[in-house]
């Protein structure tokens, strides 16, 4: 079975200025261990089918299962609880809680979980060692840097083992070395077995995936899959290069 | 989220803006501080006016003789001995609801045992006395009804004229000198303390009503059975003001006196007396009442205010929340939790401040500080109920959230 099943799904929008389509007919599978970019120009469709994904909206009409289970048919609480276990957000201007040190934002999730504290500490230092920023766990966001903050919010959405990684344009705010960081992160976590989806407007992030979905005017234009850039070539030459 | 979650991060958020949390407490903080300076100060005066009723006696009016006219001169009250021990007790016999009629003399002297004396009052009075103004006889006994008939040389003394002659010894048996008549101390009075207008009553000597008139106070005693004044005691409170007209009647009656003439007597309500004093803290305690109301009101507004604000600016982290799984509820919790908490914290610094001016006030005017555990109580969880009430409608606007639209918010 499938990890994410999506028949026929429709989104309409009833705006003042009237109906939209947003996403019209989509029907798409995707794997548990994939890593897949979700690419198109904005008003495409891609951030609507992300929404839907990330059980964060309802479709108008179709059919949406994720782990068996039809997301349309959830309430707002049902809903909450799925984001809550198979979801893992990452946005593109990272949203860290400015009054919580990294270890305290990685816990947030945890905390709807209903996990004791303990436990939940002992969690969010192990995705905060999985990230690579273990010694980092006391600082607030304000004291790190973009690319380190984006760590720690790839920490707290991998922190409840949820089901698969929905990065919306994970690098859009960082520099090109930290990017490619950053995707080098997602990989080596895709290796490691996490489902990774990425929704995105840049060819240059999308290279770095096996399975390419392409957006336009709310339908799927083509769905292709490809030798992915490994991003660790990237950084090593860029090491190399300092070296030299 | 459990609650002890949500509290913690309520004052984390709180403390993220402690100036403003600080300013919007400000009125609860003065609401709760009213409430508590209120209850009180009002408890206090309560207490101060029925101390006072308990030590003058209860349901008493006074009548003094006075007022008569002579060649054209009004002489006051007191004047004249227009009262006598008849008319004591006709009123007992006749005025309805009337427990005890006390009739009495009353003067200055000096008094004297072995080589001490002492400048105090003397009361000459009867049997009713005690039961008028609620007064017993703490060591020894009181009167019995044939020395008050014969007129005996017999005394009772209070606490002040005891510590003044005798110090440490025991004064009953002893000769009491007064005016050079020895009076025998057959008992000694229970303490009284001060009266409303902070006498001390307990500077006392009572003497049976008739050697009161021939030995110690004399003057103006002329008739045989003419008293200074008659204490009244009433059954209740209710008997008070029909009673004072009945006897106002009677002894108008008594003493034949025409539709033209003045009334040679005056009757005085000493309860009224103490409760006029008592009314003035009441008023205050009602003020602060209104001040207490509008600020818990405005405060918590001012509540709703500023968690509408906060509100707007966390959407971001709203948003957040609802996408790495808080249900709305958890939301509505949490901003309901924070303006609980914001309430209450006013509440506990109104609490303070208010035990401290309940303090401040009760030392200033000599009044016993009642400040009740339950005003606390109530208080705190008062101006906690303010934080839900005035928290809901933000916190709802907060847990109504779509999550898309939150974190798209800048």
């Amino acid at each position: 079975m499938a990890l994410i099943a999506i028949r026929d799904l429709t989104r309409i929008y009833e705006l003042d200025a009237g109906r939209v389509v947003a996403l019209d007919r989509v029907s798409l599978d995707i794997e548990d261990g994939e890593l897949i970019a979700v690419m198109g120009p904005s008003g495409s469709g891609k951030s609507t089918l992300m929404n839907l994904i990330g059980c964060l909206d309802r479709p108008t009409t179709g059919a949406y299962r994720l782990r068996g289970v039809a997301v349309e048919t959830l309430s707002a609480n049902g809903l909450a609880a799925l984001r809550n276990r198979e979801i893992g957000f990452v946005f593109q201007q990272f949203n860290l809680l400015p009054r919580m040190d990294a270890l305290g934002n990685v816990e947030l999730p945890m905390v709807y979980a209903g996990i004791d504290r303990r436990r939940r500490r002992e969690k969010a230092l192990a995705a905060l060692g999985r990230v690579g920023l273990a010694e980092r766990a006391h600082h607030r966001p304000m004291q790190l840097s973009g690319g380190q903050q984006q760590r720690v919010a790839i920490a707290r959405a991998l922190v409840n083992a949820p089901s698969l990684l929905l990065a919306d344009e994970p690098t859009g705010a960082l520099d090109s070395r930290t990017a490619i960081d950053i995707l080098a992160l997602f990989q080596e976590l895709n290796r490691e077995g996490v489902t990774v989806v990425l929704v995105t407007h840049d060819a240059d992030v999308a290279r770095h995936a096996r399975r390419v979905v392409r957006f336009r005017d709310g339908r799927i234009v083509d769905d292709l899959r490809q030798a992915p850039l490994d991003a660790r070539d990237a950084v090593h030459a860029r090491i190399a290069e300092a070296a030299e | 989220m459990r609650v002890t979650e949500a509290v913690r991060a309520a004052l984390s958020a709180i403390g993220a803006n402690a100036l403003r949390s600080l300013l919007t407490m400000l009125g609860i903080v003065i609401g709760v501080a009213a409430v508590i300076a209120m209850v009180a100060i009002g408890s206090g005066a309560r207490d101060l006016v029925d101390r006072q009723i308990r030590s003058l006696g209860a349901n008493l009016v006074v009548v003094t003789a006075g007022n008569v006219t002579q060649g054209g001169a009004r002489l006051g009250a007191g004047a004249a001995s227009t009262l006598t021990d008849e008319d004591a007790a006709a009123i007992k016999r006749e005025i309805e609801g009337v427990v005890a009629a006390a009739p009495f003399v009353q003067g200055r002297a000096q008094v004297v045992w072995g080589g001490n004396n002492w400048n105090t009052t003397v009361f000459g009075v009867d049997l009713d006395w005690s039961v008028a103004r609620e007064w017993e006889v703490e060591q020894g006994r009181s009167f019995d009804p044939e020395e008050l008939r014969r007129g005996e040389i017999v005394a009772l003394v209070g606490r002040t004229v005891v510590q003044r002659l005798f110090g440490d010894e025991d004064p009953l048996g002893e000769t009491l000198r007064v005016k050079n008549v020895p009076f025998r101390i057959i008992g000694v009075m229970a303490p009284k303390g001060q009266s409303a207008i902070g006498q001390d009553q307990d500077d006392v000597v009572f003497v049976p009503l008739d050697a009161g008139k021939r030995r110690v106070v004399g003057r103006n005693f002329a008739k045989d059975r003419s008293v200074g004044a008659i204490f009244v005691k009433f059954a209740s409170e209710d008997d008070i003001l029909p009673g004072i007209e009945r006897i106002s009647g009677l002894l108008r009656q008594r003493h034949r006196l025409g539709v033209d003439r003045e009334d040679d007597f005056a009757i005085r309500n000493l309860t009224e007396l103490v409760n006029t004093a008592g009314a003035a803290a009441r008023t205050l305690s009602l003020l602060l009442a209104a001040v207490a109301g509008v600020s818990l009101l405005v405060g918590g507004i001012g509540i709703m205010n500023i968690m509408l604000v906060s509100v707007t600016e966390r959407t971001r982290e709203i948003g957040l929340r609802l996408a790495v799984g808080a249900r709305p509820r958890d939301i509505l919790a949490q901003f309901l939790i924070e303006a609980t908490t914001l309430a209450a914290m006013g509440g506990a610094i109104g609490v303070a401040v208010g035990v401290g001016a309940a303090l401040a006030v009760a030392r200033m005017a000599g009044w016993p500080s009642l400040v009740a555990p339950e005003a606390i109580a109530v208080a705190v969880l008062f101006s906690g109920l303010v934080g839900v009430f005035f928290g809901f409608y933000p916190a709802q606007r907060a847990a109504r959230m779509d999550p898309i639209e939150a974190l798209r918010r800048e």
